[in-house]
């Protein structure tokens, strides 16, 4: 009885391999030879992925970025869309894992047909996924990557053309903040705990740590600590007896709650100065300890009349939860996109062609420059790609975390 | 009834088993060059493959063996980093693509995997030695710690004497994507048939009497340390090789990516399929490789599932669901040729044979 | 010379969480000689008990605090009975998967309920810096020091000196002949996981004043943790879990100390591995032959 189960068992594996194997040659059939030319032959829509970490660990990254772009083309669309043409967005969950990652763009370009991408999120999976997209020139913008290998390769100087991004790169936080410490708050000293796991973290005290040594202010102590750590008490203490005027600290909110916590704890009473991934420390440190902490972010909530009105139709449609900075900037890169491919679409262009590529590439570039977007005003990129744009600098004031200035 | 009775000549059994492997290579392998796979489906099936590698050199230690090593990621990562220095520097001496041509990849691409094969097996041999004589659970949780200590090796040596190695947490990048069907599943063949004939050979009946029973062995003057020793270096050595193609396949290597979730994935496969079945693992690594990206909802709750997978087999099918059956076609066709020549009455129960 | 001390007090504090959970890893080990891998994630559940008592539902500290032990205490009796018990006469191997199997669950499970992200949780237990000679001692390093001390000597009574105790002892000598003797095995085996849980509890409890933060995954890397410093106490050895626990705190605040913080996890397996080669029954712990 037993052997029989186990055998009836293995046949529903084996039926789950063939049918896994039988849906490929099927659907790869229909897609393959030229993929675009179905969606395009369509002529009524116009097809573009989100791609990124929708479930896991950084899912709120990823759920803000789709919730953000998809708000933008709901809008779009209602108001006709481009040109008459509805735009359709097909999004992948690659569970922040770089294969899953590379298989859903794949699997978007093959079977779905895409013409633009906005993603990846994370950096990682952005570089994966970079790199099959530029092998075909796929115009591809992401909200959230900051690393600078994103768009730029400084091994053999190359530009990756078709990638564009509407957050920072890490080095420009570094240096903003660096300046503000130096400019605004007088500092002369200054120590860092960061991440060592975290390529966003170490980016970003890389550049920190050279734009204070060209400032002059002297860096009395760099600690590190492992992905996953709770315990920094040791470091801080360290840190404590170094008396600095400033702690930088360039790691994610909820590590940077424990971190302000534990250092009033052990004396620490500097000013504490982060990156944009502190945004939310409020919620994890108790009001006295967090005073006066001072981030740059790339949003800033509530600051204008368009911001305002983003935030009322995001938190009508999607929860609260994941209205965060990459929201707003995949709403503006969602705009950006959108209006690229408008102009390509005015020029008669077919979708999928390589000029039809080249040109959503050039006006992402050349003509985002007068769009109202809500964390920018228009976007102008640099010969790397990256936006020029201010920071919007945050102070906690009494456990909410509040507009201080664009720096 | 002589169940085992060979009617077909070994050498013909191994010729049957190679046509046919290559005849599945070449069908598979032209469908892909020509078109009608897409790039998104081959992706998958190389990922399929690596995975395949991964349970099979899994099973053999687990399986076979009988020890619970979890830091087989980590022996991969060995592997996929190893394997992804050489494509790495051998893309960048540019004379090598003028003298050997386009297909460069080729000739040094196998090499590669090796040599991050044997960084693996090197490195296992050097825990190995002093972990394996201890017992499982001690094993287990040692390898677990050897698993980590790679990452965070993996993760703090970037810069070493001016050598610009693991690029940390950043990840290693631009890795040439030289990982095709076939490449894979050459390599998948080469993990089985080495795996199939070592555990049919002496050695294999060495590590066998270790699963049954350790001490029995030892009295029987079966050198457990040995043994152990060995079936663990080359369960990790494929592990490396299997490393090596995923890091061609990805293009970029993060050490985040084989941390103890990974071996955990990989025990998964190997428990659902079977331990001590190379079929199961077979089968289960492909499953399981591709169902989450057939069934988008399943991939939500893919890792709920396989903790409660893990429980429920081990709680009622502890052998998994192959047990320790292992398909033979040449088998197959033994009880064929029997049953055309001798008619049904040699298998019936209760035969005169029996 | 403060600097010092303060080193040392955080490596104490730290260290008496660790000794805690190794103290539940130690009992279970010793009775059924299972690797518990379930026992970190234990605390993860207690650790987000008290935030839920304490956020969604707005009760005390108080309560928070005995809701969260008793959450604990029954989820450790819950998981042995529904998944080791069935597993007592197999192969040790599928008992330990099994073990990595709940674990898992665990986590997935909390991920799935709570998300993926950390959830604060608020004070359980507050009071004043203590100044000693111009040295600071922060309360809850003083409180989870006394507490994690009193749990342990507590736990040698109970050991020693209970009729409870004694089953315990003769359970993990020989099972069989402890059932022969009329000793209930089950039972004994339950209540032996309701102390480590428990204990679990506590020690869930004090890493919440601590680090107050709940995430899925906060109770893998403190599990094996403990589970090192219960190896390198000596598994079985009620003391020996203790003193590993603080030789494990210890060593990490002085590498972090030194500037070594990102080599920490590594130190700690290193340190498994050393005592794993050199001498197997750690520090306090005393050879078990394996009975052919």
């Amino acid at each position: 009885m037993k052997k029989f189960l186990s055998i009836a068992l293995a046949l529903v594996l084996m039926a789950g391999v063939f049918a896994a194997c039988g849906d490929k040659p099927e659907s790869g059939g229909t897609t393959d030879p030229t993929p675009p030319a179905s969606s395009s032959a369509a002529g009524d829509t116009i097809k573009i992925a989100i791609i990124g970490c929708h479930t896991g660990e950084y899912a709120q990254y990823g759920l803000g970025v789709k919730n953000g772009a998809t708000l933008y083309i709901d809008q779009l669309n209602a108001s006709g869309g481009i040109n008459g043409k509805q735009v359709e967005i097909v999004a992948y969950d690659n569970k922040a894992d770089n294969q899953e990652a590379i298989n859903a763009f794949n699997r978007a370009v093959d079977q779905d047909g895409i013409t633009a991408l906005i993603g990846d999120v994370l950096t990682g999976n952005t570089i994966a996924v970079g790199g099959e997209a530029y092998k075909i020139n796929m115009p591809m913008i992401t909200a959230s990557a900051t690393a600078e290998a994103v768009t730029y390769d400084a091994e053999t100087d190359t530009v990756y053309a078709n990638i564009f991004r509407t957050c920072f790169i890490d080095p420009f936080q570094g240096e903003k903040m660096a300046n503000y410490a130096s400019e605004k708050l007088g500092a002369k000293t200054a120590a860092i705990i960061y991440e060592t796991g975290n390529d966003y973290s170490v980016g970003v005290k890389d550049a920190f740590i050279a734009t204070c040594s060209a400032l002059g202010i002297e860096i009395v102590s760099e600690e590190g600590y492992a992905t996953g750590d709770v315990d920094f008490k040791s470091q801080l203490t360290t840190i404590a007896s170094k008396n600095p005027d400033v702690v930088f600290c360039p790691n994610y909110y909820e590590d940077d709650g424990l971190i302000v916590t534990q250092a009033r704890e052990v004396g620490v009473d500097a000013v504490f100065m982060g990156a944009d991934g502190m945004s939310g420390v409020s919620g994890y440190a108790s009001a006295a300890d967090a005073e006066g902490t001072l981030y740059c972010s790339g949003y800033a909530p509530g600051s204008t009349d368009a911001v305002k009105a983003f935030e009322a139709a995001y938190t009508e449609k999607y929860s609260a939860e994941t209205l965060n900075m990459f929201a707003a900037t995949a709403y503006d890169a969602a705009m950006v996109l959108c209006n690229a491919l408008q102009v390509a679409e005015e020029a008669g262009l077919t979708a999928g062609t390589d000029e039809y590529k080249q040109a959503v590439i050039d006006a992402i570039r050349d003509k985002s420059g007068e769009l109202e977007c809500i964390t920018s005003n228009g976007y102008t990129f640099d010969a790397h790609n990256n936006p020029v744009k201010d920071a919007c600098i945050m102070k906690v004031v009494e456990g909410t975390e509040t507009f201080v200035e664009n720096y | 009834m002589k169940r085992n009775q060979m009617l077909i000549p070994m050498p013909l059994r191994y010729l049957i088993n190679a046509v046919l492997f290559a005849a599945f290579l070449w069908i598979m392998n032209s469908l892909i060059t020509g078109g009608a796979i897409s790039r998104y489906h081959s992706g998958i099936i190389s990922s399929i493959g690596i995975s395949i590698i991964l349970a099979v050199s899994l099973n053999m230690a687990t399986g076979y063996l009988g020890q619970l090593p979890l830091g087989h990621a980590g022996f991969m990562a060995l592997g996929a980093y190893t394997s992804a220095l050489i494509m790495k520097s051998a893309a960048a001496a540019k004379g090598l693509e003028s003298a050997l041509g386009a297909s460069y990849a080729a000739y040094f691409f196998p090499a590669a995997l090796v040599a991050g094969g044997l960084a693996a097996a090197l490195f296992a041999l050097l825990i190995g030695m002093p972990a394996l004589r201890l017992r499982g659970d001690y094993l287990a949780i040692l390898t677990l710690g050897f698993g980590e200590i790679i990452r965070v090796v993996l993760l703090n040596i970037d810069n070493v004497l001016g050598f610009k190695l693991t690029n940390g947490a950043a990840g290693l990048q631009k890795i040439p994507t030289t990982t095709t069907f076939l490449f894979t599943f050459i390599f998948v063949g080469i993990t089985c048939f080495v795996i199939h004939t070592m555990m049919k050979s002496r050695h294999g009946r060495a590590i066998l009497s270790i699963r049954e029973n350790e001490i029995a062995a030892e009295s029987c003057g079966i050198s457990t340390t040995y043994y152990k020793t060995l079936g663990f270096v080359v369960s990790a050595f494929f592990a490396g090789i299997a490393g090596g193609l995923y890091a061609g396949n990805v293009g970029i290597l993060n050490p985040s990516s084989f941390g103890f979730m990974k071996s955990i994935e990989i025990l998964v496969m190997v428990v659902l399929g079977g331990m001590g079945s190379m079929l199961g693992s077979v089968l289960s690594a492909s499953v399981l490789t591709a169902l989450p990206e057939l069934l988008r909802s399943f991939a939500e709750n893919r890792m709920v599932v396989y903790s409660l997978v893990l429980v429920i087999v081990m709680i009622f099918k502890p052998t998994g669901l192959m047990g320790t059956y292992d398909f033979s076609l040449n088998g197959l066709l033994d009880k064929l040729i029997l049953k055309l020549k001798g008619g049904n009455a040699r298998f019936q129960k209760g035969g005169p044979d029996e | 010379m403060s600097l010092v001390i303060s080193q040392l007090i955080n490596g104490l504090q730290s260290g008496s969480i660790y000794a805690l959970v190794a103290l539940g890893y130690s009992m279970v080990y010793g009775i059924i000689m299972l690797l518990n891998f379930a026992h970190g994630d234990i605390i993860m559940v207690g650790a987000y008990a008290a935030w839920f008592v304490m956020v969604r539902l707005s009760l005390n500290p108080v309560l928070a605090i005995i809701l969260a032990i008793l959450a604990c205490t029954v989820l450790g009796v819950v998981i042995e009975k529904v998944a080791y018990t069935p597993l007592r006469s197999s192969p040790r191997l599928s008992l330990l998967i099994t073990a990595i199997g709940i674990s898992f669950l665990l986590e997935n499970l909390a991920q799935r309920v709570f998300g993926a992200g950390a959830q604060k949780v608020p004070a359980l237990i507050s009071g004043p810096a203590i100044e000693i000679g111009g040295q600071r001692f922060s309360f809850i390093a003083m409180v989870t020091i006394v507490v994690s001390v009193v749990s342990m000597a507590l736990l040698t009574f109970l050991v020693r000196k209970t009729k409870m105790g004694k089953a315990m002892r003769a359970v993990s000598e020989d099972m069989g002949t402890a059932q022969l003797m009329g000793i209930n095995v089950n039972l004994t085996i339950s209540f032996t996981f309701a102390v480590g849980s428990a204990l679990a509890g506590i020690g869930s409890i004090l890493y919440s004043c601590a680090y107050p933060q709940a995430s899925p995954t906060m109770g893998a890397m403190l599990g094996l943790k403990a589970f090192v410093a219960a190896v390198l106490g000596g598994i079985g050895s009620i003391p020996g879990a203790m003193l590993g626990g603080f030789c494990i705190g210890l060593a990490e605040a002085i590498v972090s100390a030194v500037g070594l913080s990102v080599w920490k996890d590594g130190v700690v397996f290193a340190i498994l591995i050393v005592v794993l080669v050199v001498k197997p029954t750690g520090i306090l712990g005393r050879a078990i032959r394996e009975k052919v």
